[in-house]
């Protein structure tokens, strides 16, 4: 089975961001990044498909030079290869985005395409949708596992997967191959790089493409006007001191001002 | 019609709750963008929930009604609305920011080449602009960051409203038609098959009727450290809850998670215990009456919904309110 993981390059989860002088995007200078969660979570569970049904797993990334880091992070836990979109990082549109993969696995042909669920930088949740969309592929959001693969001749196959729902409930959901699956984080356990795993990452294929090699240049149908640290509106009491002091003051409030103990 | 779509969300003949705030925004926003605004649901056998809507200050409710929509699928979805919206010409489609339209809605925009604006907190009109005026705000970097979003080229323009954003006790009361039509759709078009519901286990805590919660989030690291906010719940005679990534980890059950995929609780008092605030927690806490936040980032979104916040290591603040609570 040939496996397609989509992984993402964010700031790491606790990052001080500063929107940039054209207030178009963060400054992104001294940063840390790391993998978006949710999509580590897709890789996993690409990487434990393989390990059940064979096959090959193939990261694919879009973003700036810096963005290797995350993709041989990526092949050292077990990926066999990699694509790697060069392109800035911007609050893009995910569906320029979307088609620009779709271009990049034309020839890949894969079974299963996955994705986060959602970017923690842009979050638009949509990405993986879009994909789909564009590939002509079904999809299911907001899965947690993969149940079972289920080989069935002449139909070919179909994967039960777990989606969550709202409030607690959840629903199974058979999709046939080729699918898309966007991935909750969560739902297992993340494993780490080995030190074989890490030397042998090294040595597998990562193709380059530019993003001018893929664009459609489609006219745009959203734009982001500006980028902003959103106001407070709210006139809270906020205490940054001595940890005992505000304690005190708070219990006192709690008490005497808010009347709720 | 070239006025505003509303498209709803309903399960087996219920209103989802989030559909009412989304018909909040779609008559809000016709009224200052002077245009009608319609209504949809789909399902099978909808016309009885159309009907329930037959009461609001609507120009149409659209009931599209299909055997084939009877459970849920995005490729069914997708195909019944997307003939629903190329005969009526909606200028404006407004989702509800449901998981089910967070399945089907970016499909349903892509096939008309459009992008959905997802998850919108706020907007505002400007006239000036292109995109008929409407200037959205979401979130980025999980509401550390605002972003000013408007519409380009030509309509449809879709977008979908985050809960609490508009408010349904605004809905204005009118009466409203109600027309039933029946999309071609084929078996062959819907390609997944969507299985039971379930639950995994029966809910054993029930967070809606506490008084007192107090929510701990990734900022209390590891699941050793959770016996210091079980003191500070037992010291408030507070209920113990968590954000999502505690319960994933398993380091409390899953039926003490508190947000969107968890449960959704107004207390008195919610003490949000290093948890900074990422909307999908946002959305289950913020209709609490007081909110209290402990966090070491001050520039953490949760301060935003608090009342009163303390800056600071949970693992030093927690402590000393529990000694202050003695005083």
């Amino acid at each position: 089975m040939k496996i397609v993981a989509a992984i993402k390059q964010v700031p790491s989860r606790d990052s001080q961001l500063k929107v940039n002088a054209s207030a178009t995007w963060i400054e992104e200078s001294d940063l840390d990044w790391e993998i978006n969660e949710a999509d580590a979570y897709a890789l996993e569970v690409g990487l434990q498909l393989k390990e059940k049904a064979a096959g090959e797993v193939v990261v694919l990334c879009a973003g700036p030079a810096g963005a290797a880091q995350t993709i041989r992070e990526a092949l050292a836990k077990g990926a066999d290869r990699a694509i790697h979109i060069e392109m800035e990082r911007e609050a893009s549109d995910p569906l320029a985005l979307a088609r620009m993969m779709a271009k990049a696995l034309e020839t890949e042909k894969p079974d299963l395409v996955l994705t986060g669920l959602q970017s923690d930088d842009l979050g638009y949740g949509q990405t993986g949708v879009i994909l789909a969309e564009t590939m002509g592929l079904p999809h299911a959001t907001i899965v947690m596992n993969i149940e079972a693969v289920m080989n069935i001749e002449a139909e070919g196959s179909t994967i039960k997967v777990k989606r969550e729902l709202e409030d607690g409930w959840f629903q199974h959901v058979e999709i046939p191959l080729p699918a898309l699956l966007t991935i909750q984080s969560g739902a297992t356990k993340l494993r780490y790089a080995t030190l074989m795993g890490i030397k042998k990452a090294k040595t597998r294929e990562v193709r380059r493409i530019s993003a001018a090699e893929l664009s459609a240049a489609l006219p745009p149908s959203i734009r982001v006007e500006r980028v902003y640290t959103p106001e407070k509106t709210k006139r809270a009491w906020i205490f940054d001191g001595p940890a005992k002091e505000g304690a005190a003051q708070l219990v006192e409030k709690l008490r005497f001002e808010a009347r709720v103990l | 019609m070239s006025g505003i779509l509303a498209v709803l969300e309903q399960n087996e003949g219920v209103l989802h709750k989030l559909s009412f705030e989304a018909l909040a925004a779609a008559q809000q926003i016709g009224a200052e963008l002077n245009l009608p605004v319609f209504a949809a649901v789909a399902g099978s056998g909808v016309e009885a929930v159309a009907q329930t809507l037959a009461g609001y200050k609507l120009n149409k409710i659209h009931a599209i009604d299909h055997d084939l929509l009877l459970h849920y699928t995005p490729d069914g979805y997708t195909v019944a609305l997307r003939q629903t919206i190329e005969t009526h010409r909606p200028k404006y489609v407004i989702f509800p920011h449901t998981y089910q339209v967070r399945d089907f809605a970016p499909k349903l925009a892509t096939a008309l080449d459009r992008v959905l604006v997802s998850d919108t907190v706020g907007h505002r009109i400007d006239r000036d602009k292109d995109g008929g005026g409407l200037v959205l705000v979401r979130q980025l970097f999980q509401g550390k960051l605002n972003a000013d979003v408007r519409f380009e080229g030509e309509p449809p323009y879709f977008l979908s409203i985050q809960a609490g954003a508009f408010r349904a006790d605004t809905l204005q009361t009118g009466t409203a038609p109600v027309e039933k039509t029946t999309p071609d759709l084929k078996p062959e078009q819907i390609r997944t098959k969507p299985l039971e519901r379930f639950r995994e286990s029966q809910r054993a805590v029930d967070l809606g009727a506490a008084r007192i919660i107090v929510s701990v989030g990734r900022g209390i690291k590891e699941a050793e450290n959770i016996p210091v906010v079980q003191k500070l719940a037992d010291a408030l005679g507070a209920e113990l809850a968590a954000s999502r990534p505690i319960c994933d980890n398993g380091w409390l059950p899953p039926d003490r998670q508190v947000g969107s995929s968890g449960q959704t609780v107004a207390p008195k008092l919610y003490v949000a215990v290093g948890i900074s605030g990422a909307i999908q927690h946002l959305v289950g806490m913020k209709g609490s009456k007081t909110i209290v936040a402990i966090n070491r980032d001050p520039e953490a979104p949760i301060f935003e919904v608090a009342d009163y916040g303390i800056v600071g290591d949970l693992f030093e603040v927690v402590p000393a309110i529990i000694e202050a609570l003695k005083k």
